[in-house]
């Protein structure tokens, strides 16, 4: 059985106190913001999408355990510059395997709370963007809060 | 006497397994849920190796004689909280189901729109969302009485919204789950009862550690779970008294609290059993009832003398770690619980880096979103004693706790950075 010493690695406390793109992203054309209810996470997702299906930028900011905010900084850093339809096809196991230390299935929550975030975001247009810069949007509902 | 947490650990065989990191267990979580003796182990389990069936209803030998176990659990319920008669102890799923019972039948059938439910800011879920459901029902209105600065409530808060909003119902905890706080419980009976509420009273917290007398309370009402008291899940205890119950409506209709069926209509039978629809929780009663006598054989006041000195050790320790706060009143105004914050690391990190220690406690917002939130808090972390626990138990908290401020609050550690600073 790993030692639970190991969730908190090196690599993901680097992710944690410097989070790749933690902020604003001024020119988003995709965001969604999801809760995990049970820790009180929050996670903030901002997309540009590109004319040309592509993830041109990726941003997230958000609040909460050390599992949630790193694995939010590793999924931004793996998914800009993907088309979208890649960024669709990241499944949450790869989502796991990209974080690293094997989780407990409640800790698997924390990790997993970006990358539903990511795929909402990609279904949610926002509706001051600029329809001519606009990338690609995408029908079909948006992800529940709780998985 | 003062108790020996030492010899007691004996009793309890799950104590003496380890954490997933390889640490001896220190089981700081029992304000979510106790562990049982072994007594209460081998009573659920020679019930069903000797005489298990279900009961009131089969003409046989096992059926009798687990009947007059379950009724010997609630004769031995009755003695535990000190209630004048057996029709006055209703076994129900737990604390959630009992405060639900209440709102159904009592709440359905005595409040309307406009009436008013008052509960304090500290109630967990299970005294909320039944009663929010019955507003949405009825058009009752749910209020609350804030917290002091203190952790505690004013009695004369509690005066001033018990006549200005003459609530129907007053309920509340008798202790806070998170914060400890012990309320003032006869006394704020008296003050309601004096306003024209009825008053109930929730004990999940309180049964555990303090002798409970519903007589010397006179709460109409008191509620709470076999599994914090060291006895099985899925059973509880609701108490009223007995004019009361014996004027409500049942809550859950089917076999086992029906007088005669027919097949335009039914009439209920009468207490307890018109509360016990169904196959009632047999061994769990009678393992709630082990569980019972062996908390007095221990003794309920060592047991709380006991808890109190664990809690001031821990809480005087953790409020000298900088960058701890303590949510919850000063050691004497509380139970068991200590509940903490540390600036700049999320409670589930605490929690986590304290399993590595063996240390187990609670972390999130602990059933209790309202409390949590009028603290402006997401989350906090948890520990609250019991009988076996020692104070080397508290010292491990302590430490690792420590090392979890060490770890994750930022600037606690040297770290390269990732990226290029921005200019």
């Amino acid at each position: 059985m790993p030692n639970e010493q190991d969730i908190y690695e090196e690599h993901v406390l680097d992710h944690y106190e410097d989070p790749y793109h933690r902020g604003e992203l001024a020119t988003a054309t995709h965001a969604d913001e999801g809760k995990n209810p049970l820790c009180g996470d929050v996670i903030h997702v901002m997309l540009r999408l590109g004319r040309d299906g592509k993830i041109e930028e990726a941003w997230f900011d958000g609040e909460g355990c050390v599992i949630s905010q790193a694995s939010a900084s590793m999924l931004i850093e793996a998914i800009e510059g993907k088309t979208v339809e890649e960024a669709k096809e990241f499944t949450a196991n790869q989502m796991l395997e990209l974080f690293g230390p094997q989780l407990t299935p409640n800790r698997q929550k924390c990790c997993l709370l970006s990358w539903r975030v990511l795929q909402s975001a990609l279904h949610a247009p926002l509706e001051d963007a600029d329809d001519d810069d606009a990338g690609p949007s995408f029908g079909g509902p948006s992800l529940s809060e709780e998985s | 006497m003062p108790l020996d947490p030492h010899s007691i650990r004996a009793d309890f065989p799950i104590l003496k397994r380890q954490s997933s990191s390889g640490a001896p267990l220190a089981f700081l979580d029992n304000a979510a849920s106790a562990q049982r003796p072994q007594v209460v182990i081998d009573a659920i389990s020679d019930c069903y190796q000797r005489y298990y069936a279900n009961v009131h209803r089969g003409i046989h030998t096992l059926s009798e004689e687990s009947t007059a176990a379950y009724e010997a659990a609630r004769e031995t319920t009755r003695q535990f909280v000190g209630a004048r008669s057996q029709s006055e102890i209703v076994f129900a799923a737990g604390t959630t189901a009992a405060i639900n019972t209440v709102a159904h039948s009592w709440g359905g059938s005595h409040l309307s729109a406009g009436d008013v439910v008052l509960l304090t800011i500290a109630e967990h879920h299970a005294n909320i969302v039944p009663w929010h459901q019955l507003a949405a029902r009825t058009g009752c209105r749910v209020e609350f009485i804030p917290l002091g600065d203190d952790f505690t409530i004013d009695d004369a808060v509690v005066q001033d919204k018990l006549q200005t909003l003459q609530p129907k119902l007053f309920s509340f905890v008798s202790s806070s789950n998170v914060l400890g706080t012990n309320f003032p419980v006869a006394r704020w009976t008296r003050m309601a009862h004096a306003a024209g509420a009825t008053v109930l009273v929730d004990a999940a917290q309180g049964a555990p550690h303090q002798a409970i007398d519903v007589q010397q309370w006179d709460a109409d009402f008191v509620v709470f779970s076999g599994h914090k008291v060291c006895g099985p899940t899925g059973i509880g205890v609701l108490y009223g008294k007995e004019a009361l119950l014996d004027a409500m409506p049942p809550f859950l209709g089917g076999g086992g609290m029906i007088d005669r069926v027919t097949t335009e209509g039914f009439s209920p039978t009468g207490l307890p059993e018109k509360f016990e629809a169904g196959t009632p929780p047999i061994t769990e009663a009678i393992g709630l009832a082990a569980a019972m006598r062996y908390l007095q054989s221990v003794g309920l006041e060592a047991i709380e003398a006991h808890e109190h000195l664990l809690c001031q050790a821990a809480d005087t320790a953790l409020r000298n770690i900088e960058g701890v706060e303590i949510l919850g009143p000063t050691p004497d105004k509380k139970g068991g619980i200590v509940s903490f914050t540390v600036d700049g690391v999320h409670a589930h990190d605490i929690a986590q880096w304290l399993d590595t220690r063996g240390v187990a406690v609670r972390a999130g917002h602990h059933c209790a979103m309202p409390l949590h939130e009028s603290l402006g808090k997401t989350a906090s972390a948890r520990a609250s004693f019991y009988l076996y626990n020692t104070p080397e138990e508290v010292d491990r908290l302590i430490e690792a706790v420590k090392e979890a401020r060490d770890k994750f609050a930022r600037g606690g550690r040297r770290r390269r950075r990732r990226n290029p600073s921005p200019a």
